[in-house]
């Protein structure tokens, strides 16, 4: 347990002196691929923090489209608006995810089954058209001008954060329960563990980074539309960690590379079939199928999911 | 002292026990015999909080438990070993076994070296994803976990399952050891003859209402048990 505490400092230390010198050196990097990393990073956040939800405590969110809309608008209203440091909007973002979250959370966890996919699912709709006809971010016009603060420094920082925060919480008494959870929930009631609580946990947890991605992302492009976070946004996210294989933390976090790069490959695939429509969801699905198929844990191995018995 | 008093229980409309009670003093075996669906397993469920009964009482000392959560009722040490043992599969036997302890603040070593004692398997495969494990070794398990939370009463739920005639004698040596520490133990079998030997008292249900008690040798020599139970 203290070599994992010291090695969680190390890793810390390490990774943000490797942060600050990739950031002078980056600008000096072609902006195609720049772009492309600052992309791998957010969804790297996106989809470890998903993967907390859905692989660690084995819920099943389809919200993270609506969590990041939350994160990317709020913050993005508190920069434009009232000037608020970009951090501190950022974290504002992620709170505010989070409050939804667990305002969706607490009536739909209290319950065994999936009623918290159908609950994130009509969240997110919800969501986009409450941003669709909010005119103080502009609407269906979408939101223009949002200042650029979203550096490789900010991204990558967060991605640490996200990183070390998640197994932290895997290899912790807590992490433990929340595992036990996906495992077998009733069991777990068993050995004592309040699985309501653990479960909220989670998926505010999950929430609150999201808003954080959406943030990132949002100080990126400058620029916000509803239609950016429909339901298959969530989607993509979903399809990083299950490829990925659910629970691994560190599968997940290199399928959202990998996922991030893929399509730019794909660009090439277009042009060679010569096809005017893009390409990239057929391979996404055939992606899947196979997965399914050959790897049902995931590429790198994640928990073997066990048949219920109720 | 747990004890139930007239519990009816339902799933939708299906009555599924029917005014049953039966009462387990400190430091006694205590068995609940019957068929298949005769509703030993809600018996346990209810007790454990994990059903909610439509009348009646469950107390334990001075607690009421049909008003107190599965997580409040575990913590008063009423520990359920459940059926079909459900060990958290991906998680290694020792990890399964600090879920036992998941509720505990105190030193748990002691208690790990005792069910290690009790079974040397375990201590063997520690590092062991509990799936992988055998069936007689995942319930094996499934009694070590419960074990690690210090019960003061445990529900176990058809511990003998699908193992191997050597394997089941060794368990019910294993239950009437634990009993000996002092721990009391409701057990839920259909494996009549082995539950009624080890203990004091029986009960037996049949469609979910308990149609006879007494002492576990007094069933044994039953002959309406004998019969039914015992195949002749
Ligand atoms: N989840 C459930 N939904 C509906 N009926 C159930 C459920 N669980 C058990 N039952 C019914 O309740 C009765 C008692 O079941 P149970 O307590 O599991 O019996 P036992 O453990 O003695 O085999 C059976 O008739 C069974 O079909
Ligand atoms: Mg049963």
């Amino acid at each position: 347990m203290e070599n994992l505490e010291r090695f969680r400092y190390i890793f810390f230390i390490f990774g943000l002196v490797i942060i600050y010198l990739v950031n002078i050196i980056l600008p000096y990097i072609n902006p195609y691929y720049f772009q492309i990393i600052i992309f791998a990073g957010i969804n790297i956040v996106l989809a470890v923090s998903l993967n907390v939800i859905n692989g660690l405590c084995g819920q099943f969110s389809l919200g993270h489209a609506g969590f990041m809309a939350v994160g990317a608008y709020f913050s993005s209203f508190l920069t434009f608006y009232y000037k608020v440091p970009f951090p501190l909007a950022l974290i504002a973002g992620g709170v505010l995810a989070g409050l939804i979250g667990l305002g969706v959370g607490v009536p739909t966890l209290r319950l065994r089954g999936d009623y918290l996919a159908i609950a994130t699912l009509g969240m997110g709709e919800i969501i986009r058209v409450i941003l669709f006809n909010l005119d103080i971010v502009g609407g269906a016009r979408g939101f223009p001008g949002i200042p650029k603060y979203t550096s490789f420094f900010w991204v990558y920082l967060v991605v640490m954060f996200v990183l070390v925060s998640s197994y932290s919480l895997l290899k912790s008494p807590q992490g433990r329960a929340i595992l036990s959870i996906r495992e077998d929930e009733i069991a777990s009631e068993a050995m004592g563990v309040n699985t309501t609580r653990f479960k909220i946990f989670a998926f505010i947890f999950g929430a609150f980074w999201a808003g954080v991605a959406g943030g990132l992302w949002a100080h990126y492009l400058q620029f916000l539309h509803p239609s950016s976070f429909t339901f298959m946004k969530s989607v993509e996210v979903l399809v990083m960690i299950v490829l990925g294989g659910l629970g691994s933390i560190s599968g997940v976090a290199i399928s959202a590379v990998f996922l991030t790069i893929l399509p730019e490959l794909l660009r090439y695939a277009k042009v060679l079939f010569n096809t005017t429509v893009d390409p990239r969801m057929v391979i996404y699905s055939l992606l899947l199928i196979l997965t399914m198929l050959l790897r049902p844990q995931g590429l790198l191995g994640g928990y073997r999911r066990k048949v219920k018995e109720q | 002292m747990l004890k139930v008093e007239g519990i009816d229980v339902y799933y939708g409309v299906i009555r599924a026990l029917k005014e049953v009670s039966l009462s387990v003093n400190d430091g006694e075996i205590v068995t609940l015999i019957g068929a298949n669906g005769a509703g030993k397993t809600t018996t346990l469920k209810t007790i454990s909080g994990l059903i909610r009964p439509r009348k009646g009482k469950i107390t334990f000392n001075d607690y009421d438990l049909t008003k107190m959560a599965p997580h409040e009722i575990a913590s008063l040490g009423i520990l359920q070993v459940p059926e079909g043992r459900r060990v958290f599969g991906n998680l290694t036997v020792m990890e399964n076994l600090l879920m036992g302890a998941y509720l505990r603040k105190d030193d748990i070593s002691k208690d790990l070296e005792w069910v290690f004692s009790l079974f040397p398997r375990l201590k063997e495969r520690q590092k062991q994803k509990a799936g992988t494990l055998s069936g007689g070794e995942q319930q094996m398990l499934a009694i070590a976990r419960a074990l690690m939370g210090k019960p003061r009463v445990m529900l176990l739920d058809e511990p003998s399952l699908g193992l191997a005639p050597l394997l089941v004698l060794n368990i019910f040596e294993t239950i009437q050891e634990i009993n000996k520490q002092g721990v009391t133990i409701l057990l839920v079998e259909q494996n009549a003859y082995m539950a009624l030997q080890i203990a004091h008292r029986a009960y037996v249900i049949e469609t979910g209402r308990v149609v006879m008690e007494g002492t576990g040798r007094e069933l044994l020599n039953n002959e309406a048990v004998k019969k039914a139970y015992l195949g002749g």
